[in-house]
């Protein structure tokens, strides 16, 4: 059994396809709760109830939301360009489930554990940005335009910043896997020696998916709904989905970097008897909690200040970080200088009993 | 593996074609979508051939940064590419002679012809030790030995990035603009009197008013008798010289 999974084409085509189930199935699932969620959050802050009718506490309510947008009509604006219409929104759904073949879950658990996972995972955020111009530019609507043009911009900018608070992590690291990312954060996780670039990199990410208060793409007081405007029924729903599961990955993605990932806060007993899915799951849930928090509490910016955070105070801070840890690295002579994956290697045999269980390609 | 040749076959024929729709695509826009298109194919054969980290900055870089800037001012810009094509007959000399020395180029690659008498050694996986990642050995070739030639690309793209600034920026005196620090070292003070007036007396029973700085109304302006008087700005000041004086 175990022989045909991993040393056939056609079991590891299987075994891949199930491993893309096992992530996939869970996110969407979890793309549901969170849209629950960001309403009974943000009904709790404003003192309201949120939804509580459909289901217990409201626990169906995003199901009913969705029969009822797929059971809409599909209107094309008639001087759209209909191909590219409607592959805008397919293209933001699929760049948002592609990202998390790299996730690792837990120990050498990810579909993809590959080198380069960091700049995979870079890649793939900033490309989210033409689904959104595509759509604007293809529905043929100025307000639309307008929201393609502000998101074009705004993604630009931040990813310079995203970008450079990266490679400050990369510095500590020595290593550009994901799953050497978070080994390294045995000891203490990078939000704590990092903390202004752990600031920025989330500030960064708000920009980075569009939500408040940086959803000037969208800015329903000015634009009506921006680069969306004119999409309905699935098309529209598309959209959502690929901007709430952005959401996810760059929760992930902040736990990652930052927050240790599949481990533990501490390596000691009771901790470490809870399994690394669950803390990632814990942790990147807590980072949701704060986009929503954030967005409950600060108005929308104002498309110049918005810019000006990037590119004239964020871009110089992570710049000056940058050469401040690779300088720190130097002087002390922390910098890692061993091949990082042969010492992850050896160091995941010393990882709690809980986490050292059996890697997926290993249960066929 | 089977599942890798039918990865670069489906990678090179997707590269081809974009490539052609490229530069036969009559809406720019489109054409800038083949490109896109291209370049991730480009990156799918980076893949294929081992480059992990070549192909991943060309997405980054690329597919990422530049083709959006090139998206960007295709749709900003009306570019009539029926117009471009006039010109067609007088470069297509220039793009033919650019065609033959990529052509010629790509034939001593591929035949390994050698020009230079004792050719460099770049060899970047024989000197290393095995089981070190494709982006270290980069690394450790381009910023030992090739860290001038490193350098040297760093300050070209410096003095275009610059260029590019000082051709753009052009000093406009009438543009309002925002000082954050100025604006946050405003204190209440600078802008903001509270006065306390007495009741029922009106506007033009306050003298502090009437005497009107600047014709603004203030938060404790009686806003009913502005009402009636028209505001506070367009009264005469002589009107109010017996009013008796609130300390303001």
């Amino acid at each position: 059994m175990s022989h045909f999974f991993l040393h056939t084409t056609l079991g590891l085509v299987i075994l891949t396809v199930l491993e893309c189930l096992a992530i996939l199935v869970p996110l969407l699932m979890g793309v549901a709760y969170l849209v629950l969620a960001e309403r009974k959050v943000l009904g709790a802050i404003q003192l309201r109830k949120g939804p509580n009718v459909v289901g217990p506490f409201g626990m169906f309510q995003t199901f009913a939301d969705a029969i009822k947008m797929m059971t809409k009509e599909t209107v094309i604006p008639s001087g759209a360009n209909r191909v590219l219409f409607l592959v805008a929104p397919f293209l933001t759904f699929l760049l948002a489930m592609i990202a998390w073949a790299v996730i690792p879950t837990n120990n050498g658990w990810a579909i993809a554990d590959i080198n380069v996972g960091v700049l995979y995972l870079f890649a793939v955020s900033s490309l989210g940005v033409y689904g959104i111009i595509i759509a604007g530019w293809a529905s043929n609507s100025k307000y639309a335009f307008m929201g393609g043009l502000r998101s074009a911009a705004q993604m630009v900018s931040y990813e310079v910043s995203l970008g450079l608070v990266i490679v400050c992590v990369l510095l500590v690291v020595g290593s550009l896997n994901l799953n050497d990312i978070i080994l390294a954060q045995r000891h203490v996780w990078f939000c704590l020696p990092l903390l202004p670039m752990f600031v920025v990199f989330f500030i960064s990410a708000l920009a980075e998916t569009n939500r408040a208060p940086f959803d000037l793409p969208e800015g329903e007081s000015e634009l009506v709904a921006g680069f969306f405007v004119e999409y309905s029924s699935l098309a529209f729903g598309l959209f959502f989905l690929g901007e709430y599961m952005n959401m996810i990955l760059m929760s992930a993605m902040t736990s990652i970097l930052f927050l240790g990932g599949w481990l533990p806060p501490v390596g000691i007993a009771p901790f470490t008897w809870i399994p690394g899915p669950i803390w990632l799951i814990a942790k990147i849930c807590f980072v949701l909690f704060m986009f929503i928090w954030v967005r409950a509490t600060f108005p929308r910016y104002r498309y110049d200040q918005l810019m000006r955070l990037g590119w004239k105070v964020f871009l110089p801070l992570s710049l000056g970080w940058m050469v401040l840890t690779a300088g720190f690295l130097l002087a002390t002579g922390l910098l890692p200088t061993t091949t990082p994956h042969a010492a992850a290697i050896a160091a995941s045999a010393q990882t709690p009993p809980a986490v050292e269980a059996a890697p997926s390609e290993g249960a066929g | 593996m089977i599942l890798t040749q039918i990865a670069f076959y489906l990678f090179a024929t997707v590269l081809v074609l974009s490539a052609a729709m490229v530069v036969s695509a009559r809406n720019p826009v489109h054409a800038v979508l083949f490109l896109i298109l291209g370049f991730f194919n480009a990156a799918g054969l980076f893949l294929i051939a081992g480059a992990e980290f070549l192909a991943m900055i060309l997405v980054i870089v690329y597919v990422g940064a530049v083709a959006v800037l090139f998206l960007f001012v295709v749709m900003m810009l009306d570019v009539n590419f029926t117009q471009l094509r006039e010109g067609v007959q007088r470069y297509a000399p220039v793009g033919a002679a650019i065609g033959v020395v990529l052509l010629a180029e790509l034939v001593f690659t591929v035949a390994r012809w050698q020009v230079v008498p004792h050719p460099a050694p770049i060899a970047a996986g024989n000197g290393l030790p095995p089981g070190i990642t494709n982006t270290e050995a980069l690394g450790r070739l381009i910023y030992t030995d090739y860290v001038f030639l490193f350098q040297a690309c760093g300050l070209v793209l410096m003095v275009a990035m610059i260029g590019a600034i000082v051709l753009t920026l052009r000093e406009r005196p009438s543009a309002k603009r925002q000082d954050v620090s100025k604006q946050h070292a405003r204190m209440p003070a600078d802008t903001m009197e509270m006065m306390s007036l007495s009741l029922g007396a009106g506007t033009t029973g306050n003298h502090a008013l009437a005497a009107g700085r600047d014709g603004f109304l203030r938060p404790h302006d009686g806003y009913g008798a502005v009402a009636d008087e028209g505001g506070p700005g367009v009264r005469a000041p002589e009107d109010h010289e017996a009013d008796h004086h609130h300390g303001a």
